[in-house]
């Protein structure tokens, strides 16, 4: 790889992750949600591996590798097991926001990374940090579809997103968090989904969905 | 080589009892190696605490456990509050009819969740430190949703989602922190260490450290149950059987606290104090707030309990806005003091569970007269709540508030102790209507056992606990010199 296309290719991939993030916003099944999610694990795997050429780092192209097998295999994997069979639970959600104001949102919050990031990106000026804000951006974009969607499978995915964002953050910003902290954090990451994966089973057999709408029985 | 042996034991331990459980079952011969693990943790833990006092901080495995003061004080803490859970665990298994398989799966995450605060507290790394108190979480998931009820599953959900976004956001936070090291210099493997980073803070971006630090402290602060992200611990404090409930509010939110503290003194030399002061404040009079608030017209008590302690880490928060060292000297006391006095709190509150089988207020009535025992316990802890004298809440309370008026932040805590009073005459009203109030009508009491004993072996280490408390009040005996070096740690001087 030459070093005028590797910006391009950094930027294509981070388009990629933010255009993943939106994409889930719009959709309204949950099946293609968590295809998009699948399709944002590759595009994070490919931010890294291009770093790694770039640097000449094979530690960096072997942690590329396994952040895809995790992210684009097993964690949507998982996600999709949570869906179960029935055809009852893979129809659209009735989020919080509705999709077009979801949309407004992003947009919102994407321009919103771009103002907050200004200092991160000042700190060091470089190909790789200039597309800081689009990771941050699916920070944020995770965070709300976390917060509006009541289906516990899209929870998930906006959880993961989230999850996409920091680490896309993590190697943008410093070619990736020392190797032991990364897998620790890979194993809480499959942990958490896994655990979640088992609620959400256990949601079903008792609530007979796993629509958060069931979820009023603690307030005050 | 014994400071080796020293700093591995506290992770160590927990793992072993862990490790039993799955090989052998819960049952009449193992359910009491969770005590004898324990309290070889909390003699580990003292012995830590005499040589970091006497040899300054130890570490091993390159840095990545580390132990000084601060870390003694909180495993200390820890390890105290464990052994009381895990004392009382095998009567409220027996109480509650557990079946051998639930048995077991609770001995092993119990004793994974012991293992995995005694990491945090002892991690050397900022990133070890992200990961022990993530795996709690995912420890604690099952120990929440214990009882399988609808409600049960609704508080594990919730609990997982919520906490697990927060500690994103620090790690988020971290990561940040991390960068900006990178650009101070440090090298990739020092670079998230404790140490290096407080050696290095002048030469950290500030613009950059404050991004890190601001979402750091919401992050963990988070975990620690204050507000905005607070929502989870109402309903995981309810659901959760009364043992884990005792060792999430007693000590594992204070674990998170301690994270924002290690925080602190890396942002507080390179942004200046009065970013994360102001962050904090505002963090911690919104709990203090909404946990006042809640509990006026609170109908449960194991609710209640929860709020109670959020109002408690509404106070630790403001001692770390004020940040002095005598500050953080009350901080820390309040730690442990809270910490044991909510243990006995929540471990009573599950007696009477099981004698009345609700958790509504309106169904305990004349605990007093029906059970003398258990309503005196519950009674002490509630007033150590409170923080009367002699318990160490109460010189815990005084010293912050002595604190925060001599730094010049006098409005804060003025408005604190207002929404502290409020709190306060809600918890005993509530708590006097339990213990006085008349006799229900037998309909309305349920089908909780009434045989009006209360096992001995479930009241002997209520009462160890509320001595351990008053004890703390009174003097702090060797203990003294452990906290003040603790403090000064992280407090300003």
């Amino acid at each position: 790889m030459t070093d005028i296309s590797y910006p391009q290719f950094l930027d294509l991939a981070a388009g990629v992750l933010l255009l993943t993030a939106i994409g889930v916003l719009w959709r309204h099944q949950l099946a293609p949600m968590i295809r998009l999610l699948g399709l944002q694990g590759v595009a994070l795997a490919a931010i890294v591996a291009i770093l790694g050429i770039h640097e000449h780092k094979l530690e960096l192209i072997l942690v590329a590798i396994g952040l895809g097998v995790l992210r684009a295999g097993v964690l949507p994997w998982l996600t999709w097991r949570a869906l179960g069979d029935s055809p009852a639970e893979t129809r659209e959600t009735r989020p919080v926001v509705n999709v077009s104001a979801s949309l407004l949102a992003a947009a919102a919050l994407t321009f919103l990374a771009y103002v907050v990031t200004r200092p991160l990106v000042a700190l060091a000026p470089s190909p790789a940090t200039s597309v800081l804000p689009v990771a941050v951006a699916v920070v944020l974009i995770g965070f709300f579809a976390l917060v509006t969607r009541r289906r516990a499978v899209a929870q998930v995915v906006g959880f993961l997103l989230l999850d996409n964002g920091i680490t896309a953050t993590a190697f943008l910003a410093a070619a990736g968090v020392p190797l032991i902290v990364e897998l620790g954090v890979s194993f809480d990451l499959l942990l958490v989904v896994l655990v979640l994966q088992v609620l959400t089973t256990r949601m079903r057999a008792v609530f007979g969905s796993s629509d958060l709408d069931e979820l009023r029985g603690l307030h005050d | 080589m014994t400071h080796t042996l020293s700093l591995l034991v506290p992770v160590a331990a927990p793992l072993a009892a862990a490790g039993l459980y799955a090989a052998a079952g819960w049952r009449r011969s193992t359910a009491w190696m969770g005590v004898v693990t324990t309290a070889l943790l909390l003699a580990d833990a003292a012995g830590l605490a005499r040589t970091v006092l006497r040899e300054g901080p130890i570490q091993t495995a390159g840095g990545l456990l580390r132990a000084d003061a601060l870390s003694a004080w909180m495993l200390l803490a820890i390890a105290a509050v464990a052994l009381l859970v895990c004392w009382a665990s095998p009567a409220y298994l027996a109480a509650a009819r557990t079946e051998a398989r639930r048995a077991r799966w609770y001995g092993i995450l119990m004793h994974l969740f012991i293992a995995a605060m005694a990491t945090a507290v002892l991690a050397g790394n900022l990133g070890v430190l992200w990961v022990a108190i993530e795996a709690t979480t995912i420890f604690t998931a099952f120990l929440v949703g214990h009882h399988r009820t609808r409600t049960a599953l609704e508080a594990a959900w919730k609990y997982v989602v919520i906490c697990s976004a927060a500690i994103a956001i620090a790690f988020l936070g971290l990561v940040l922190l991390y960068y900006a090291a990178r650009h101070a210099g440090l090298d990739s493997d020092r670079a998230l260490d404790w140490i290096s980073l407080t050696g290095h803070a002048h030469q950290l971006d500030p613009a950059v450290t404050r991004i890190a630090a601001g979402l750091a402290v919401v992050g963990f602060g988070a975990k620690a149950g204050l507000v905005p992200l607070h929502a989870w611990l109402p309903d995981a404090h309810s659901q959760a059987p009364a043992p884990v409930s005792a060792l999430m509010s007693g000590v594992l939110l204070s674990v998170a606290f301690y994270a924002v503290l290690r925080v602190k003194a890396i942002a507080d030399p390179t942004v200046g104090p009065a970013y994360l002061r102001t962050v904090l404040l505002i963090l911690a009079l919104a709990t203090l707030a909404l946990a006042a608030v809640l509990l006026i017209g609170q109908q449960d008590y194991k609710r209640m309990l929860a709020y109670s302690s959020m109002e408690h880490m509404g106070l630790i928060a403001l001692a770390a806005a004020v940040g002095s060292r005598v500050a953080i000297a009350a901080l820390l006391l309040h730690i442990a003091g809270h910490g044991v006095a909510k243990t006995v709190a929540f471990l009573s509150a599950g007696q009477i569970l099981h004698h009345y089988a609700t958790t509504q207020i309106t169904g305990v009535r004349a605990l007093a007269t029906r059970l003398p025992v258990l309503a005196g316990l519950f009674g002490l802890a509630l007033l150590a709540l409170f923080g009367f004298p002699p318990a160490a809440t109460f010189a815990s309370e005084l010293g912050i508030v002595r604190a925060s008026f001599a730094s010049g932040l006098g409005w804060a805590v003025a408005a604190a102790i207002v929404l502290v009073v409020v709190a306060f005459a809600a918890l005993a009203a509530h708590g006097a209507r339990m213990l006085l109030g008349p006799a229900a009508d037998s309909a309305t009491v349920g089908a909780g056992d009434r045989s009006g004993a209360v096992a001995l072996s479930g009241a002997i280490p209520l009462i160890v606990g509320l001595a351990v408390v008053t004890a703390l009040g009174i003097s702090l005996g060797p203990l003294d010199g452990l906290l003040h070096a603790a403090a000064a740690i992280v407090g300003a001087p």
